[in-house]
């Protein structure tokens, strides 16, 4: 299991496995904002939570396709099918695996990202935090849409669209969670410990449904 | 004793043939009641009173509440195909989740129109972000748009049910959420006023003509289900024998 996680690690972090194209794309994502709804920076720090979150949620679609597709080009997944070991632990060390690679990073760039939107420091502390928690969930999620499309020879934009409906709980706990940081009266534990519920429900729900596809998916 | 002969009945219908004299058995009926419901349920809908604070807008509510109440049961259903097709293997339920699907998307797209025609004069706009219910339906008009694209990007129509199956099990978990948001939220929507514990709040006036119209709905949902079932066995059986007529005719070609 530990020679799996750190298998996956190296693979998405060296060459071609597109870890750091996710962090380029979020930063893309955000920056491009401005330019859309012009330099105020009063308004901007307004959305900042929001825009950050979503830029995240948008990147971790990113790299979803290539979760279980790599492993199934070089048959790796077939000997994890085969293996002894429940495949739902297998999926659920991929899973963290993925998250290290992909979702982490996101993490720590958001402060910088939060800077660019002009938000103060309890906002983007609270943004970090709601993107600790909430970007498992993410990657719990994308696992059953990477799992299902896993035989697809054009399966990033469908894993995308089937991911999205289920990912909008995340989005909207987790920003909410971070403006009632900012925002006086509204409380900011209920939302972040929703978000930390979603996150932990999916860790069971995802990587059963994500097996239950791998096994489906061939023959 | 009961159970396993209700297996067998079951079991007896994975032959598509038998599926199909059923079906030819049942849709004409099925169509005369549906016919016949609709007649009467939208003869009550346009005679009742109107309400006296809503006027004639209440009456949107004889297609809305059906309309949403069967884009649930149609993911249900779907749901309980999944199992089937999961568990048993039951080639039925394949086509029947792949067949409810558009159905399903039909019906949300129905029920979320009549809702915002409905919403302009009740509640001065056609649609909102903050309701709870309203967005928990848009999600659910998009997993079922997703679930067809899924369905139509696999070749092999056994592999996308399977696959298919596991996505609608996972999606599931949207219908509590869409049952309990009025409860949950307490926004623009108005709370469940028909399925409750403590009995019906709705004036019986109401009452009547939603209660036709939502079980000619639900019998019109089920005539087109299996209307749909049916064309996809037809459809099958025909890529089968053009697979097969190939197969002979290259064979020809060879010899």
């Amino acid at each position: 299991m530990i020679a799996l996680l750190s298998r996956d690690l190296k693979l998405s972090v060296r060459a071609g496995g597109g870890a750091l194209i996710g962090v380029l794309f979020f930063t893309a994502v955000v920056a491009v904002i401005p330019f859309g709804v012009g330099p105020d920076l009063n308004l901007l720090a307004r959305i900042g939570p929001a825009i950050v979150w979503i830029g995240a949620l948008l990147s971790s679609l990113l790299g979803l396709d290539r979760m279980f597709q790599t492993d199934r080009e070089d048959g790796s997944l077939d000997l994890m099918l085969m293996q002894e070991h429940p495949l739902v632990l297998t999926v659920l060390i991929k899973c963290l695996a993925h998250w290290l690679g992909h979702g982490l990073p996101l993490v720590i760039a958001s402060p910088l990202l939060g800077l660019f939107m002009n938000m103060d420091e309890m906002a983007i502390g609270a943004t970090m935090a709601t993107l600790l928690v909430g970007t498992p969930a993410l990657t719990f999620i994308g696992a059953v849409g990477a799992a299902v499309a896993v035989a697809l020879p054009r399966g990033g934009l469908l894993v995308s669209i089937l991911v999205l409906p289920l990912a909008i709980p995340v989005l909207i706990f987790g920003v909410s969670a971070a403006y009632a940081a900012v925002e006086e009266p509204a409380p900011f534990l209920p939302p972040f410990l929703i978000l930390i519920a979603i996150t932990m429900f999916f860790a069971v729900l995802g990587p059963l449904g994500a097996a239950l596809a791998l096994r489906n998916a061939d023959d | 004793m009961t159970e396993s002969l209700a297996i067998t009945k079951l079991s007896d219908l994975a032959n598509p043939t038998r599926f199909m004299a059923l079906v030819a058995r049942l849709v004409p009926w099925l169509a005369a009641i549906t016919a016949l419901l609709f007649a009467v349920g939208l003869y009550m809908s346009f005679t009742t009173e109107g309400d006296y604070q809503q006027g004639d807008t209440v009456r949107i509510m004889y297609v809305h509440v059906p309309a949403a109440w069967l884009a649930m049961m149609c993911y249900t259903i779907m749901a309980l195909s999944a199992i089937g097709t999961l568990v048993w293997r039951h080639p039925l339920a394949d086509v029947s989740h792949k067949a409810a699907a558009p159905l399903g998307a039909a019906f949300t797209l129905l029920a979320l129109i009549t809702g915002s025609l409905w919403g302009k004069p009740m509640w001065g706009t056609w649609w909102t972000w903050g309701d709870a219910r309203l967005t928990s339906v848009f999600i659910l008009f998009l997993m079922y748009l997703g679930l067809i694209a899924l369905n139509r990007a696999i070749d092999d129509p056994s592999r996308a049910a399977r696959v298919a199956a596991v996505l609608i099990l996972v999606g599931f978990v949207n219908i509590p959420i869409i049952k309990f948001s009025v409860e949950w939220w307490n926004t623009l929507h108005q709370k469940s006023s028909v399925l409750r514990l403590d009995g019906p709040t709705i004036d019986p006036e109401f009452l009547r003509p939603l209660l036709v119209m939502a079980l000619a709905f639900t019998l019109l949902f089920f005539t087109l289900h299996l209307l749909a079932m049916r064309n996809e066995i037809l459809r099958r059986r025909v890529s089968a024998q053009r697979r097969m007529s190939a197969r002979i005719a290259s064979r020809g070609d060879a010899a």
